[in-house]
């Protein structure tokens, strides 16, 4: 019998260790996942808290938050590296195209929609599953200026390119805190975008701080855009690049058009005005490092090792 | 060491390379065909079947070029030839791919022509060197079930090798094309290889 109790308390143990492991924020009685599926790419999971609804892409605990609404405050951009991302409103305050790749929550799109009512976007995610999810928890709702493509990226690129389409927008943001699309981060995708960009069109995009990676990705896209700015908040794993065709506008001007743009980002918490100064034109990454190609491109090689 | 037993490492070693190129060659496929049609599963897919089939008609077409007087200079051709096959890979890949990107326009079907396009006949080739290998190790009936076993042993264990020095370390030292021409080097060693062991051991 003691044998018998025994062997049921370990089974107990094991089956609360392993629900842990699968439920992120079981520990805290505040957090509750709400949905979670395997879809082809990857785990998403929804979890909600007393004040956020996030989605992550990990069953990990450590996890890394895609996206995530305050559900007090719905029209809040509750992420710090979705907030960032407006940054490029600061080289193109008005921007009538634009084309995404990687949707996430969709609050980018989300917002940017409501500050730019006739703004064309096209969005493309290569995880239907993902779209599925922003409309049903994240309040993603595509209207009549927005497309979305289930595809690649890169497939999206090459066949707006023979289209010659042009956007004066480009986000990238295909990258999960676990994996990077190595496709996606090479000179010949970068190249790509680039021909898809209108004159003073601009390209941001969301990448990561702190690994061996950073100096490839940055030699990567100084070698096909020139001069890149690097916007970084203190806190913040992510690094934020801003690009475009055109030679890029000084700081006076970066700091015209965040006063001019503030007040209409105001109702979305994000601050434009705090980000002039953390935006840096300093090449504080090893010039020497080889770019990344589509014939040379270990991005998640080079992103668990040390910088 | 007897001839037979030295004539019977070297295929061994061979089938080993043979093996080691196959899964080399498949990892980088992911890699080449990446920038056109992405790296979604359906990629995987078309690579994983092209491979599957060419190795299947491989296996068989070795198999009955093994009933014809087999010898090693023979046996050394399908290492030649398979390099000479991969080579196009390399000289035309980034222009069919182009091509059957603007024709196709579905990438799971796009992804799974260009595959076939591109790896069917180095694949098969070298699918060809497995049956070949039992042929010219099998001296008796009764062992040639032990002989079979050594041999998925050694090709296999090549294979596994292959993918773990790829996908850790060639990738991150070397350019795909470098790692392809140096892949296509080891097969024309290989083919070597043989012509030296035959004209020594030929009676």
């Amino acid at each position: 019998m003691r044998k018998l109790s025994l062997l049921l308390a370990c089974l107990c143990l094991l089956l609360a260790g392993a629900a842990s492991l699968f439920w992120p924020g079981a520990a805290d009685a505040a957090e509750r996942v709400i949905h979670k599926e395997k879809s082809l790419y990857r785990n998403i999971v929804v979890w909600e808290g007393k004040k956020l609804r996030c989605l992550t892409f990990t069953v990990k605990r450590s996890r890394r938050n895609q996206t995530c609404i305050d559900l007090k405050e719905p029209n809040r951009v509750a992420l710090a590296y979705v907030r960032m991302m407006f940054a490029a409103l600061l080289l193109n305050p008005e921007p009538k195209r634009m084309l995404m790749i990687g949707l996430g929550g969709g609050t980018l799109s989300t917002v940017l929609g409501k500050v730019y009512p006739g703004l064309q976007q096209d969005l493309v995610e290569i995880d239907p599953a993902v779209v599925k999810v922003a409309k049903d928890y994240f309040g993603f709702v595509p209207t009549a200026t927005t497309k979305v493509a289930a595809l690649d990226g890169r497939v999206f690129t090459r066949r707006a390119q023979s289209k010659a389409a042009r956007y004066d927008l480009i986000i990238l943001d295909a990258f999960t805190g676990d994996y990077i699309p190595e496709h996606l981060m090479t000179t010949e995708f970068l190249a790509q975008v680039k021909n898809l960009l209108t004159a003073d069109g601009v390209v941001v995009a969301n990448t990561f701080l702190g690994s061996a990676l950073y100096d490839h990705e940055s030699v990567t896209y100084e070698q096909v855009f020139g001069e890149i700015l690097n916007l970084t908040l203190p806190g913040s794993g992510n690094r934020v690049i801003l690009a475009s065709r055109k030679p890029l506008p000084d700081s006076r001007t970066i700091k015209q058009n965040a006063k001019a743009l503030a007040v209409r980002l105001e109702p979305y918490a994000v601050n434009l005005k705090k980000f002039p100064r953390r935006i840096s034109r300093e090449v504080d990454w090893d010039r020497t490092k080889k770019a990344l190609t589509d014939q040379y491109s270990p991005a998640n090689l080079l992103r668990g090792r040390d910088n | 060491m007897s001839t037979q037993q030295i004539n019977n490492y070297t295929v061994c070693l061979l089938a080993f390379c043979g093996g080691f190129a196959i899964m080399s060659i498949e990892l980088l496929g992911g890699r080449i065909l990446a920038p056109y049609f992405g790296s979604g599963i359906y990629v995987w897919g078309s690579i994983i079947t092209v491979f599957m089939a060419a190795l299947s008609v491989g296996y068989l077409i070795g198999g009955q070029l093994s009933l014809r007087s087999p010898r090693l200079r023979k046996y050394g051709l399908f290492f030649l030839a398979a390099a000479v096959a991969a080579l196009p890979i390399i000289l035309f890949g980034d222009g069919m791919m182009d091509y059957v990107f603007s024709q196709v326009t579905d990438p799971r079907y796009g992804s799974l022509l260009a595959a076939t396009l591109l790896f069917v006949i180095p694949t098969a080739l070298l699918g060809m060197i497995a049956p070949y290998s039992v042929r010219l190790l099998v001296e008796n009936r009764h062992e040639s079930g032990r002989v079979a076993g050594l041999l998925y042993f050694v090709s296999t264990l090549g294979s596994a090798l292959g993918t773990l020095l790829t996908s850790f370390y060639l990738v991150l030292w070397f350019e795909i094309n470098q790692i392809l021409i140096s892949l296509c080097i080891l097969l024309v060693c290989c083919f070597l290889v043989t012509l030296v062991m035959d004209r020594r051991f030929a009676d």
